[in-house]
């Protein structure tokens, strides 16, 4: 004769899951509470006392410009860079994968005085003669493209990795060249993507401060973008107004944040960040 | 006709080893044989997407084995058809034909005329990412038979459809043959198919076609 154990009653998950939601409801407190902090600080006075200086319009402007143009330029490196890892093998595959990932680990001073150490040597000299870049406009995008590529090139390498060859492969069939193949169809399929690393890398451009600062200087009207503009208003102690541009600098990162969530940056970041 | 001569095909640790056999013109050839046996190997080399060790690959009496993909001239539907998802129905069914430019009114007449033939005339402006298993299989048939290719490679193009619409496409494929004349060579591992659809069976086995039943 066969004896039945008693039936097992497990322990409740509810003390399991609070102790998960409280220590990650931390992280959501803290980032809330400094959102919170800034909005309390200045009053919409200040907030439009700041936003009518010259030198804060000068920098909106230097900083959507910049931001944008490091965005191109970083889509038309890591469109190339992620399609060609993604599909192909080469020798030296995984040694361009790791150097690309290098910006994303550097400290960002280090970015600043590495270009320019660049721009010292001859090469850099001989390209300064037709464009200037220290110290200058072209310098600060420079110094965001090259935080910001690394960020674009891991988000396209992910998105052609999650798209299947097989369609490129029927378009070769069907008479297309490899290049036939991926402007009709490979790049079609990777829009989102595209979309993704191109606001990831307009957001991480428009948060750049290190590499600007060291490599194209910190001048008001001239080289100044946001987040400089942060640093001089607080060295001057003016904490209004670099509340009130921090602020700015918020609802932009939001506005991005909001379309790389609607173009589907919840699966391509898993990798990216 | 397609004409497969000694090809031997390295692929890591699997090899296929002095593949030799002909499909005649107009023919309905199905080539068997167990998963893993090499079958979407051999297919994905006859049109070009596979490099080949040696041997030699003659369509209509032509060496293709050096041509890349797109000068073969092969019609090839995969396993997964593999549609062309941003575009709509009509845009994959004009793939091939806007690649080799033909006019407009060319295009919109071999549309009308595919898509009479495979009954997926409602179909043509909806986005090609909606549609099922067994439309989305139609919809590879008529990109792949487009151009009007010599030969039609299908790989396993039943596997993943349920019974009422296996038997609706195997009719379809009956019907595409009576009217085009295509010579085809279809993979699958069913017997079934092979019956209902085969003038010639192949066998691949241990890295080889071993078996010919006429």
């Amino acid at each position: 004769m066969s004896t039945s154990s008693p039936p097992h009653r497990p322990r409740a998950d509810w003390p399991f899951l609070c102790g998960m939601g409280l220590l990650a409801g931390t992280y959501v407190v803290l980032i809330v509470g400094m959102i919170w902090a800034d909005l309390t600080f200045t009053t919409p006075h200040f907030l439009a006392k700041a936003l009518a200086s010259p030198d804060i319009q000068f920098s909106i402007r230097l900083s959507l410009m910049t931001c944008t143009a490091s965005t191109v330029l970083s889509l038309l490196v890591a469109i190339p860079a992620g399609y060609l890892m993604s599909r192909f093998s080469f020798p030296g595959k995984k040694l361009a994968d790791a150097i690309m990932d290098i910006p994303i680990v550097l400290p960002p001073l280090v970015i600043g005085l590495s270009l320019l150490i660049l721009f010292q040597m001859p090469v850099g000299k001989a390209i300064e003669r037709f464009i200037p870049f220290t110290y200058a406009v072209p310098g600060v995008i420079l110094a965001q493209f090259a935080v910001a590529c690394a960020f674009a090139v891991r988000t396209m390498l992910v998105t052609f990795d999650q798209i299947s060859p097989r369609g490129e492969q029927v378009a070769m069939t069907l008479g297309c060249n490899r290049a036939g193949a991926f402007w009709r169809v490979a790049l079609p399929e990777a829009r989102r993507g595209v979309l993704t690393a191109a606001t990831l890398a307009w957001a991480r451009s428009l948060g750049e401060f290190g590499p600007i600062l060291v490599f194209a200087g910190a001048t008001r009207m001239r080289t100044e973008v946001l987040p400089t503009t942060v640093f001089l208003e607080l060295s001057v102690g003016n904490i209004e107004a670099a509340v009130a541009v921090s602020l700015l600098m918020i609802v932009f990162a939001l506005a991005v944040l909001t379309m790389a969530r609607a173009f589907g940056l919840r699966t391509s970041r898993e990798r990216v960040l | 006709m397609i004409r497969v001569e000694n090809l031997c095909i390295k692929q890591g640790a699997f090899s296929l080893q002095d593949i030799s056999f002909s499909i005649p013109p107009g023919s309905y050839a199905v080539l068997m044989g167990r998963t893993g046996s090499g079958k979407t190997t051999l297919i994905e080399s006859l049109c070009g997407l596979r490099a080949v060790h040696s041997g030699r690959i003659l369509l209509d009496g032509r060496d293709v084995t050096g041509e890349p993909p797109a000068g073969r001239n092969i019609g090839y539907v995969p396993q997964d058809a593999a549609i062309f998802s941003t575009m709509t129905v009509r845009q994959n069914l004009e793939f091939a034909l806007s690649v080799r430019r033909w006019t407009r009114e060319r295009i919109g007449a071999r549309v009308r005329e595919l898509s009479a033939l495979l009954g997926i005339g409602a179909l043509l402006d909806q986005p090609a990412r909606r549609l099922s298993g067994g439309e989305a299989q139609r919809v590879a048939l008529g990109r792949a038979l487009a151009f009007h290719p010599p030969l039609l490679l299908l790989d396993e193009p039943l596997s993943a459809l349920d019974d009422d619409t296996r038997a609706a496409t195997i009719t379809l494929l009956q019907s595409v043959r009576e009217h085009t004349g295509v010579t085809t060579l279809h993979i699958t591992h069913n017997h079934e198919d092979a019956e209902r659809l085969a003038d010639l069976v192949f066998i691949l086995s241990n890295g080889q076609v071993t078996k010919e039943i006429p």
